[in-house]
């Protein structure tokens, strides 16, 4: 329960007037926030809004242009994250700041003081895990870890320093809802203890669950204090992008036709030493509709991408079959002549080479197709198609054609779908398409996939978001170390077994009842 | 206090063609003053090494001469360093196709053999180099063994091998124990341009290599595949781009056009083999293409710049005894003063002090 929030005492911290120019932007225009010790206060905004601004000002990471901090009534300049650290903020980074060749226990403690020892670290690291049910070997290099995994170092390093102010962007974007609700738990109990914090997140169930209060920002400036507990999510999402957002139309129901995709006893090695080995996955996809993959962080998803995609090869050609093809054996580029597209995870160096323009990073997926002729590039046509792009998706970029860094996330998200979608694909594989996207845009991402099913194409979305694969899949599997569990239809499958299937449990006890 | 570099939201296109200017006029105040140090005038200095070569008829053919060369190995070299592989390898490349080319040229020496000599050597050249280039590219791609390392190891092979065939079975017999092959014959010369000129066909070869590289990097999937390798791996292989043959085929480039240069020294400009063939252009080379910004025009100025250097820093050394170090450490300053050029175009300094602001 939270700790009672008396008005009279001064805040724990505020944020008076907070403004910030980057040139002719002004990301954050005179913002006023206030938090008390205790309590949990929501920072709701789409992305561009300003939220990541105002938080990273807040944490010393830049300076305000204007405006003032005031930490328990004084007035106070953080120029740097290991100050805003000494007064008592921590803060979990929605991208995360880890150092890939080193331990789980070493980043802990590269990030603390001095006065940690290591073997300190990995005691504590047990207790905590534990108590939290953040589960994390303190031995493992941070590269072979998933982004779910990665997500729990950020978590525990700042709960370590018993911070008075946390602050944690969209953290539970990789949980499970069983772990999630443990985070809340934890949360809870923190606010108790009368730690503050500033949860920033896009779903807005879980700021109606943990929030009393919560500030809306939109394009840079404040809209709205409320108390989340009295609205309903409608009508904040309408306040966070500032107009009615519609539910995801489904029109009729998706008929499905002919296999699109069929994966028959699929296995791979797992790619790395820590990475997931597949195992004898099974899975089909037709013609007109969406099968959605769910689990956690790390248990295949990648390595299953990476087997349809064909960026990892299978052992057996049959392993694979597309439009009836067997492909197993054979490179993106041939799968993609079958018709078939593909869009991974990461946006920024995977899908998108971040420092290319967005003419340019056409070229990624579409080089077969008609951007280049005989070897040369079309460079016309290829601003023809980013153009396209930006408008049927409304992809929101600071000019003509930028480089794709320009773009924010929600943004290159609908620029990288829409590349793919935009050639009526007769199968769309896509890797976490609304992951740390806004609400606006995750709505966008997801009516766009419905719509491409409804055309008569086959949709595979692997995704840990299960409110998304419940409104769009009408098919769903979960994975769970390089498993994969039945595909059943969408209607049949409750929340609650799919967490349990997420935790390998319903496997075991599925056996029991199997016939 | 402590200072950052932050990225400048908008980078101003003016800022961006001056920068090289500034960074040649910085490079020759730090020049001026390290020579003014060494009690010599920089007045003087400054027309040894730039107004008399280039009022000089004769300087400003020995500049091509000299140019040829650095631009041919600096385009092939601009292949590798834009996909992010990194071959340090070009002199012995360079080396190689020298060797390979002017194996024909020994075989053939005394016969009547036709025209056909001279095209058949520049081939061999190529082909010397690229292979010689692939071995690093070999050697990554199957074993994962650092390029760097490879190919820098391999100059010295190839330097030694060309040092063995001129002291031994290359050795002219009636060249006074001197360690040098015998003069090519005529059919074995690469033709110059002109009458009493000293420019040879490989100055053409180089504008050839900076014209089709200039469309190949900036019009053909090539180029863009070379571009999305380098900038990001990840892309490049969801692209369908395999990373193999992109390390394969950089390397035979850059390999290749090293060992034209190398065959067409030998050639048009040396006539014979000789223990020493070159001046370290395969590793001024890496200097031209950063200094041309693996642009393949900035190339083709940047060779002629520091071509520039090469020749005032012989005419310095003469006429002022400064040191031929000088030239090289000079090199060394232009380089250092562009890439910070560019560097604060598209950042600023920020200067942060510990508990308050600026």
């Amino acid at each position: 329960m939270q700790a009672d929030v008396s008005p009279s005492g001064p805040p724990l911290v505020e944020l008076k007037g907070i403004s910030k120019r980057y040139g002719d932007l002004l990301a954050n225009d005179g913002i006023n926030l206030a938090i008390q010790p205790g309590e949990i206060h929501a920072l709701l905004g789409e992305n561009g809004a300003g939220k990541s601004t105002l938080v990273k000002i807040l944490y010393g990471v830049i300076e305000p242009t204007a405006g003032e901090i005031l930490w328990e009534g004084r007035p106070v300049f953080l120029s740097s994250p290991v100050e805003a650290r000494a007064l008592g903020l921590g803060m979990v980074f929605q991208h995360f700041s880890l150092f890939d060749e080193l331990t789980v226990a070493e980043n802990i403690a590269v990030a603390l003081s001095d006065d940690w020892s290591l073997a300190t670290v990995r005691s504590k690291l047990g207790d905590i895990s534990q108590a939290y049910g953040l589960a994390l070997e303190p031995d493992r290099a941070v590269w072979t870890l998933s982004a779910g995994e990665r997500q729990r170092i950020e978590i525990i390093r700042c709960l370590l320093q018993n911070p008075r102010l946390l602050i944690l962007d969209e953290p539970t974007s990789v949980l499970t809802p069983q772990e999630a609700e443990h985070l809340f738990v934890t949360l809870d109990k923190l606010s108790a203890d009368g730690c503050a914090i500033l949860y920033i997140s896009h779903k807005l169930e879980e700021v109606r669950r943990l929030c009393r209060s919560a500030t809306i920002l939109r394009g840079g400036r404040f809209v709205a204090s409320i108390d989340p507990r009295e609205r309903s999510a409608r009508d904040i999402a309408a306040l966070m992008v500032g107009n009615e957002v519609g539910e995801v139309r489904t029109g009729t129901p998706h008929v499905p036709k002919g296999e699109m995709l069929t994966v028959r006893h699929l296995s791979m090695p797992s790619g790395g030493l820590h990475g997931q080995a597949l195992d004898d996955i099974n899975l089909i996809a037709k013609a007109g509709e969406i099968v959605g993959i769910a689990g956690i962080a790390g248990n295949g998803q990648s390595e299953l991408f990476a087997a349809l995609s064909g960026e990892r090869l299978a052992d057996k050609a049959e392993a694979v079959v597309i439009a009836g093809k067997s492909c197993g054996g054979v490179d993106i580029d041939s799968r993609r002549r079958l018709g078939a597209a593909f869009v991974p995870e990461e946006r920024l160096g995977h899908a998108a080479a971040p420092t290319h323009r967005l003419s340019e990073n056409t070229l990624i997926s579409h080089a077969a197709a008609e951007v280049s002729r005989s070897g040369f590039i079309l460079l016309n046509a290829a601003k023809r198609l980013a153009r396209a792009i930006i408008k049927t998706f409304d992809v929101r970029a600071p000019d003509g054609d930028p480089q794709a860094r320009k773009l924010s996330g929600g943004n290159l998200q609908k620029f990288v779908i829409g590349r793919e979608i935009i050639r009526h694909p007769k199968l769309l594989v896509v890797d976490q398409p609304t992951w740390g996207v806004d609400a606006g845009a995750a709505r966008l991402i997801r009516q766009a996939l419905v719509d491409l099913a409804g055309e008569g194409s086959a949709v595979v979305v692997i995704s840990q978001d299960l409110d998304e694969l419940f409104e769009v899949a009408d098919r769903m599997a979960v994975i769970h170390q390089g498993r994969l569990s039945a595909l059943k239809p969408i209607n049949e499958w409750t929340k609650e077994a799919v967490g349990l299937e997420m935790l390998g449990v319903a496997q075991s006890q599925g056996a029991a009842h199997a016939v | 206090m402590r200072f950052e570099l932050t990225p400048r939201p908008t980078i101003s296109p003016v800022m961006r063609t001056l920068a090289p200017v500034a960074a040649f006029v910085t490079a020759f105040l730090i020049a001026g003053l390290v020579i003014w140090l060494m009690g010599r005038s920089p007045i003087a200095a400054f027309q040894v090494y730039v107004s008399q070569p280039l009022s000089d008829p004769w300087a400003l053919q020995e500049l091509l001469v000299k140019a040829t060369p650095l631009a041919l190995i600096a385009i092939g070299l601009s292949y590798c360093f834009r996909a992010n592989f990194w071959n340090i390898g070009a002199e012995g490349q360079y080396v190689m196709g020298a060797i390979l080319g002017s194996w024909l040229a020994l075989k053939t020496h005394g016969t009547d053999a036709g025209f056909w000599v001279m095209p058949a050597m520049l081939v061999l050249g190529i082909m010397g180099g690229a292979l010689y280039g692939l071995i690093p590219a070999f050697l990554k791609t199957r074993f994962g063994v650092n390029e760097i390392l490879t190919s820098l190891m391999l100059v010295y092979v190839a330097q030694l091998v060309l040092d063995y065939l001129v002291r031994g079975p290359w050795r002219d017999p009636k060249g006074f124990n001197f360690p040098q092959s015998v003069t090519f014959d005529p059919a074995a010369t690469l033709p110059l341009l002109g009458e009493g000129s000293r420019v040879h066909y490989g100055t053409i070869f180089a504008l050839v290599a900076v014209l089709v590289t200039a469309i190949v990097l900036g019009r053909t999937l090539f180029g863009y595949r070379l571009k999305l390798t380098g900038d990001a791996p990840r892309a490049a292989r969801f692209a369908g781009f395999n990373a193999k043959r992109t390390t394969m085929a950089v390397f035979a480039i850059s390999g290749g056009l090293a060992g034209l240069a190398g065959i067409s020294e030998v050639s048009g400009q040396i006539g014979q083999l000789q223990p020493s063939i070159s001046p370290g252009y395969g590793f001024t080379a890496i200097t031209v293409a950063f200094l041309g910004r693996l642009n393949p025009i900035g190339i083709l100025v940047a060779s002629l710049v520091v071509a520039l250097t090469f020749i005032g820093g012989e005419s310095a050394q003469i006429l002022l005894k400064l040191p031929l170090d000088l030239t090289q450490a000079f090199q060394g300053i232009l380089l250092l003063c562009v890439l910070s050029a560019d560097a604060l175009v598209s950042h600023r300094i920020r200067f942060v002090t510990r508990g308050g602001r600026k």
